[in-house]
């Protein structure tokens, strides 16, 4: 492989870092919970890219399999479960309630990400400089504005999402760091990824049934009213 | 040193003619996609013919600035014309008389003089439409500023001529993130300023929704004719700065030969034609957003531009 090859190589997975970080902000943008979805499978689809490419680039067939499991795991399955499990209704609707107003959001995640330079430059100068890339930084950013989006969505399958991209941050900074980890663990990780949205949306689907809503904000704090035939029976 | 003064005007000249040839084709090409035939390609000329014929009617409230404004705002985008690299990928004679943040400034003269006229008259939907082109405009600023910081940071440089190589040496550059994701911002900046569609709807009769439009409602004639053209070929330049800066070079001349420069005449005219069809595919997908979208729209660009930046600086 000569410079020009390898250089192309790395350029390649930083726009594909570059566009993981720009489908997280999206993601923290969107209003739809489909749309969100939609962009959870994007954002699958780079991490997949960038793994692809970093093997190529260190001859590292371990990361080959890491982008195949993620191939396999995210964007097929994890929609596939989430369909099947969560209501249709969640999909349908067009607006979902956000406890900040979509700009401001957007302005506080953009701080969050430029935040995460003053993390992620120490950590990636402290391992080997065949090491360094943007993934270690940009991948601290996602899971950042992933943690974000956990906090200011209301809605459970958005919270949902949050939690996947937060996975998906770590995994891109995991990958550039940790490129012989055992495929074990990577099967490990992935498994645990599914069992999570397969919980998720079955709670999910369970909070409709009970409150007739996906929009968990409203569940903020617990309300005992005291129902009036007990009232009745009190006295 | 002639030839380059030459080759300077000559660019002038390119911007100055087919500017309306390019607003031709895009709204034949809008048309097309809507099953329709569209006016031929030349109405933009024959509509300038059409309206430099005419009286020229003022209102008599108006001050001076309504009368002087279409000249600015005809004069300024050739200003930009001579600054940026329409045809060659070597400087010219004025390149370095100002960089990409000059000729921001010199556009928003234009811009500015545009709004004034606007609010200079009294009609009630010049202001309106005023307004909500500064709206636009101070949402689209820091965008702007953004973009140019990113690019003087890769470039070292904010002269177009010395960016435009940047990303082709060597051409992995070309794929670096900064560049991809400044190029996309750069697109919905685009869409902003040229009042195109999720933004504007350039079409459309409808004062009450007009934005770009309804500043240019009271002039008529002479004034009218210019203050189109002006607009014309302010897009044009814009796609120029995107295509021929941004972008990629290619397709410009490198050598300083008549027979170089006059070859890239078409090249580059290709290369808008590529743009226009990506523009018509974008314009006809999606919808025109509601006035405060835009504020999300012009957001989307700014998170673009700063991912960009982001992207560069973490790269070790």
């Amino acid at each position: 492989m000569n410079d020009a090859t390898k250089q192309l190589l790395e350029n390649l997975n930083a726009l594909a870092a570059g566009l993981f970080l720009l489908t997280a902000f999206g993601i923290v943008a969107m209003r739809q919970a489909r749309g969100c979805l939609n962009l959870f499978i994007v954002q699958s689809l780079l991490l997949a890219a960038s793994a692809a490419l970093l093997g190529l680039r260190y001859d590292s067939g371990h990361l080959y399999g890491v982008a195949l499991v993620n191939l396999i795991s995210k964007p097929i399955i994890v929609p596939w479960l989430l369909r099947k499990t969560s209501p249709a209704e969640v999909y349908t609707r067009r607006e979902i309630d956000q406890v900040l107003n979509i700009p401001t959001a957007l302005l506080i995640a953009l701080a969050l990400a430029i935040g995460a330079y003053f993390v992620g430059i120490p950590l990636a100068n402290a391992v080997g400089p065949e090491f360094r890339g943007p993934n270690v930084p940009i991948g601290i950013a996602v899971l950042l504005l992933g943690a974000f989006t956990l906090t200011v969505r209301r809605e459970a399958l958005s919270l949902l999402i949050g939690l996947l991209v937060m996975e998906n941050g770590a995994f891109l900074a995991g990958i550039s760091i940790a490129r012989d980890l055992g495929m074990l663990v990577e099967l490990a990780i992935a498994t645990d990824g599914l069992v999570i949205v397969f919980i998720m949306g079955v709670l999910v689907r369970a909070v409709q049934k009970q409150i007739g809503t996906t929009a968990v904000g409203a569940l903020a704090s617990l309300k005992e009213t005291a129902a009036p035939e007990t009232d009745e029976a009190l006295r | 040193m002639l030839e380059r003064i030459l080759f300077n005007v000559l660019q002038a000249a390119v911007v100055l003619i087919f500017a309306p040839l390019a607003s031709g084709v895009l709204s034949r090409l809008k048309e097309m996609v809507q099953s329709k035939r569209g006016p031929s390609i030349f109405q933009p000329y024959r509509d300038l013919w059409k309206l430099f014929h005419k009286d020229e009617i003022a209102s008599e409230e108006s001050s001076w600035i309504f009368r002087f404004a279409p000249y600015i705002i005809f004069v300024t985008p050739i200003f930009v014309a001579l600054l940026i690299p329409v045809l060659t990928r070597y400087p010219l004679f004025f390149a370095f008389m100002g960089d990409m943040l000059g000729g921001g400034f010199v556009l928003a003269l234009g811009g500015f003089f545009a709004t004034l006229a606007a609010v200079d008259t009294a009609n009630p939907y010049g202001p309106v439409g005023a307004s909500r082109t500064r709206m636009v405009g101070f949402l689209a600023e820091p965008v702007f500023m953004i973009v140019f910081f990113t690019v003087s940071f890769v470039a070292g440089s904010t002269i177009p001529y010395i960016v435009q190589q940047k990303w082709v040496t060597p051409l992995a550059n070309f794929f670096a993130p900064s560049h991809v994701l400044l190029v996309l911002a750069f697109v919905m900046l685009i869409l902003a300023e040229g009042g195109r569609i999720p933004v504007d709807n350039p079409t459309g009769h409808f004062e009450l929704a007009m934005i770009d439009e309804s500043k240019s409602l009271e002039y008529s004639g002479r004034g009218f004719a210019l203050v189109k053209w002006g607009g014309q070929m302010k897009f044009f330049v814009l796609m120029c700065i995107f295509l021929n800066v941004l972008l990629a070079p290619w397709g410009l001349a490198g050598e300083q030969t008549y027979g170089a420069v006059l070859l890239a005449i078409p090249l580059v005219l290709v290369k808008v034609f590529c743009f226009l069809l990506v523009l018509v595919g974008i314009e006809s997908s999606l919808a025109k957003l509601r006035l405060f979208r835009i504020v999300e729209f012009l957001g989307a660009a700014f998170i673009t531009s700063v991912a960009a930046m982001i992207a560069q600086v973490f790269l070790p």
